[in-house]
């Protein structure tokens, strides 16, 4: 029933690998058993004394445990292995579904198992008294396992699947006060602007999937790899289509839209989403497809490096001007996202796995960080917090710790993994990319430290009475900031780079270029930006004005306008897009609706009342009626004739029957 | 020893019964005709057992069955004419035809 593969489309020589013996074949239990569990708390979570909360945080414990024992069994053998179960066939082609545990799903598995336990815990506690607990809860779990099963997958078919789960799920989650209709509208508009994007994966899995003849995705990578002519002629087509979806997903610039409104849903999801489960589908997706992309078409990757240096730079920018704490969050994560797709689009996958890595920690540690700040002030505008240094003393530590990892600044994760993708950026020899990718290595430094001290530094200015968070919330925090400190020891150039044998135990033959030692240009550059941008906000925000004053000493108006209003592409969207389509297309709809589709009902009706009643008229009253009503009047009839041979006198009877006896005597002896 | 005077003596009673079934009125009589006929079968049944001469004597038991049976019958059917006497003041079978459509 199942098979399993060796993968054989390895590096030469390089690395050592398993199959992962039984703890491989087992896998499918951290995907499936979320399910399980999402449909037990369902059903029995209100009547249990967490509410379903325990349901999840199990299941989300066993994921945590069973991966990180697959990272370690990775880390010492290195594992390379993939299972099938073909449930039937649609002409030539298979319906096949699986696991793949190699060294990129291992790393996902845990990365998702990892954030989403912390994010369950303290999620238990942020939540606590909202409406919908046990709902929240069912999502959630869904959600994680919408993306294991993302992630798990090793047909293209299971991994749209898992991609349309996930849409769901973050639509259920966004959505999840929905009696506020900005909620609703954020959930539609993550939902809408990634089902756009949607259209182009699915395209781009139709094209590969017939340019092939498979759907498994280790099959695509062998034949990119070997100058296959059918997959050759459309391998720009499909890696373009494949990069609109991963566009939608990863929030690539112009359709990063739905991710900042994505802000309305609970602080916990926003810290699973950007952080495990969603917005690095996307990132994933490329890099699963990367020896597609680097063998067949590299034209697509100057696609790919594009979209990333623009949306880098651009989301950032405004991440400047937000006066919303999450939204800055939630730009700084676009603009991530922008880093760790360059770094795939400049050929770098290391590189981009390893910010999706420590991005996944600090940024799941900011945002929870927001959510305990959100938790204590009641609100989420900057403008309304400042001070809280002093009330919030874990909150502050590990906020600072997670803002150092994102700038990076050394020796916390994010100095790493940003190093590594401007080393790629400017060993490919990108130079504007590269120039572009350092301002925004500034530009993260400013917002964050912006935020920072508007958040906790000076007075306070709202109206409440902000003190320090539950244990249950400030231990996941203290969990991540050790995960942000120490996530990108891992692959230091020239003195560990055991990350880079983790997730290439499928790499393909074609070498990437790994940095053998620090590129010091590069690093000098990120680090000089970094701390530029540092010192330039601390100084425009706490010595040069105090925090009450905000963004009074550097507004520049017109730059200022455009960024405020995220360089409007929302009113580009709603007035060339949205509402041409809401008027035209929804009066011809309706047109056709009313003129042709409700035309056809209707005679439909109409033709129906006459045949029935031609039918009632001449063969139902005519026909059968008139037949058993004969029957029945004949039989009367007869009846009424035969039953004066009953008389009752008993001679009669025994004459009668003498009568017959004699005859058939006679007849016995006439005849015989 | 011919069976034929014994099967002629039978068949005389069963036509003497069957003439008072159908003749008498009285129902008493109607019923002796009945007891007629079945002597008549039993008489057959003892001659054709002797004439084959079946050592297990089947015909013989048969009538005995027969007897029992016969019994049986007239006295329901004497119960039932006593009913029905009772009732109509009368034992004349034209009166009896309460089974009529």
């Amino acid at each position: 029933m199942v098979n399993s593969n060796l993968i054989t489309f390895l590096a030469e020589g390089k690395v050592t690998y398993t199959d992962g013996g039984t703890f491989a074949e087992y896998t499918w239990l951290i995907v499936v058993l979320p399910f399980i569990a999402a449909l037990l708390i369902t059903f029995f979570g209100k009547y249990l004394p967490l509410k379903g909360a325990e349901i999840a945080l199990a299941t989300i414990g066993f994921i945590f445990a069973f991966s990180s024992y697959l990272l370690y069994l990775n880390v010492t053998e290195g594992v390379a292995s993939e299972f099938f179960i073909n449930v039937g066939s649609i002409g030539s082609f298979d319906l096949e579904f699986g696991w793949v545990v190699d060294g990129l799903s291992i790393m996902m598995y845990f990365v998702v198992g990892t954030v989403a336990s912390l994010v369950f815990i303290y999620a238990t506690n942020y939540m606590q008294g909202e409406v919908r607990y046990t709902f929240f809860f069912t999502s959630l779990t869904l959600f994680a396992g919408s993306m294991l099963v993302l992630v798990s997958s090793p047909t293209l078919l299971q991994l749209l699947i898992g991609w349309e789960l996930v849409g769901v799920c973050s639509y259920l989650l966004i959505g999840h006060y929905w009696e506020k209709k900005e909620n609703s509208s954020a959930a539609m508009k993550a939902f809408i602007t990634n089902k756009i994007a949607d259209v182009g994966l699915m395209i781009g899995i139709i094209v590969l999937a017939l340019s092939t003849g498979t759907m498994r995705i280790s099959e695509i990578l062998y034949q990119s790899t070997h100058d296959y002519e059918s997959l050759k002629s459309v391998a720009y087509l499909a890696g373009v289509l494949l990069f609109i979806g991963a566009m939608g997903k990863s929030a690539q610039f112009p359709l990063h839209v739905w991710l900042p409104d994505a802000m309305a849903g609970p602080t916990p999801v926003s810290a699973l989403m950007h952080a495990a489960t969603m917005v690095t589908a996307g990132v994933y997706l490329l890099a699963r497809m990367f020896p597609f992309y680097e063998g067949m078409a590299s034209e697509a990757l100057d696609v790919v490096l594009l979209f990333g240096v623009i949306t880098l730079f651009a989301a950032g920018m405004i991440a400047i001007v937000q006066d919303d704490l999450k939204k800055v969050l939630a730009y700084s994560t676009v603009s991530q996202l922008g880093y760790m797709v360059a770094a795939i689009g400049s050929g770098a996958y290391t590189a981009a796995l390893f910010h999706l890595w420590t991005h996944a920690f600090f940024k799941a540690l900011l945002f929870l960080g927001a959510g305990s700040v959100i938790h204590a002030v009641h609100t989420n505008s900057m403008k309304e917090m400042g001070g809280l240094k002093k009330e919030m003393p874990r909150t502050y530590t590990t906020f600072i710790l997670g803002t150092i990892a994102l700038t990076g600044l050394p020796p916390l994760a994010g100095f790493f993994s940003k190093d590594e993708i401007l080393a790629s950026l400017n060993h490919g020899g990108y130079n504007t990319y590269f120039a572009i990718a350092v301002a925004g290595a500034f530009i993260t430094a400013f917002y964050m430290t912006r935020a920072v001290v508007l958040t906790f530094f000076g007075e306070y200015r709202g109206n409440g009475h902000p003190h320090e968070s539950d244990s249950m919330m400030t231990t996941p925090l203290i969990v991540l900031a050790g995960f942000a400190v120490t996530a990108g020891w891992v692959n230091i150039p020239g003195i560990y780079t055991g990350f880079t044998d983790w997730v290439t135990t499928r790499k393909n033959p074609i070498v990437e270029y790994h940095p053998e030692s620090f590129d010091y240009f590069a690093l000098t550059s990120g680090l000089l930006a970094g701390l530029a941008g540092i010192g330039l906000a601390y100084y425009v925000y706490q010595i040069l004005g105090r925090p009450e004053d905000g963004d009074e000493k550097i507004k520049v108006e017109p730059i200022w306008n455009l960024l405020e209003n995220k360089y409007y592409l929302d009113d580009f969207y709603f007035k060339y897009i949205i509402n041409p389509t809401k008027s035209t297309l929804a009066n011809t709809v309706d047109r056709f609706n009313t003129n042709i589709l409700d035309k056809a009902v209707n005679l439909f009706g109409v033709a129906a009342i006459f045949l029935g009643n031609i039918v009632y008229n001449k063969f139902d009253q005519g026909g059968i009626d008139k037949a058993l009503n004969i029957s029945s009047s004949s039989t009367d009839a007869l009846g009424a004739r035969v039953k004066l041979l009953q008389t009752g006198k008993a001679q009669q009877y025994i004459m009668y029957f003498l009568s017959g006896v004699i005859v058939i005597s006679l007849l016995i002896l006439l005849v015989l | 020893m011919s069976a034929q005077p014994f099967l002629i003596a039978a068949a005389g009673l069963f036509s003497i019964g069957i003439y008072g079934i159908l003749v008498r009125r009285n129902v008493v009589m109607v019923l002796l005709s009945i007891e007629l006929i079945l002597n008549a079968v039993n008489i057959n049944f003892v001659v054709f057992n002797a004439m084959l001469g079946d050592a297990l004597l089947q015909g013989q038991i048969f009538t005995i069955f027969i007897i029992t049976i016969a019994a049986a019958e007239v006295g329901i059917g004497l119960a039932i004419v006593l009913m029905l006497f009772r009732n109509r003041k009368t034992a004349n079978i034209d009166e009896f035809d309460l089974l009529k459509w």
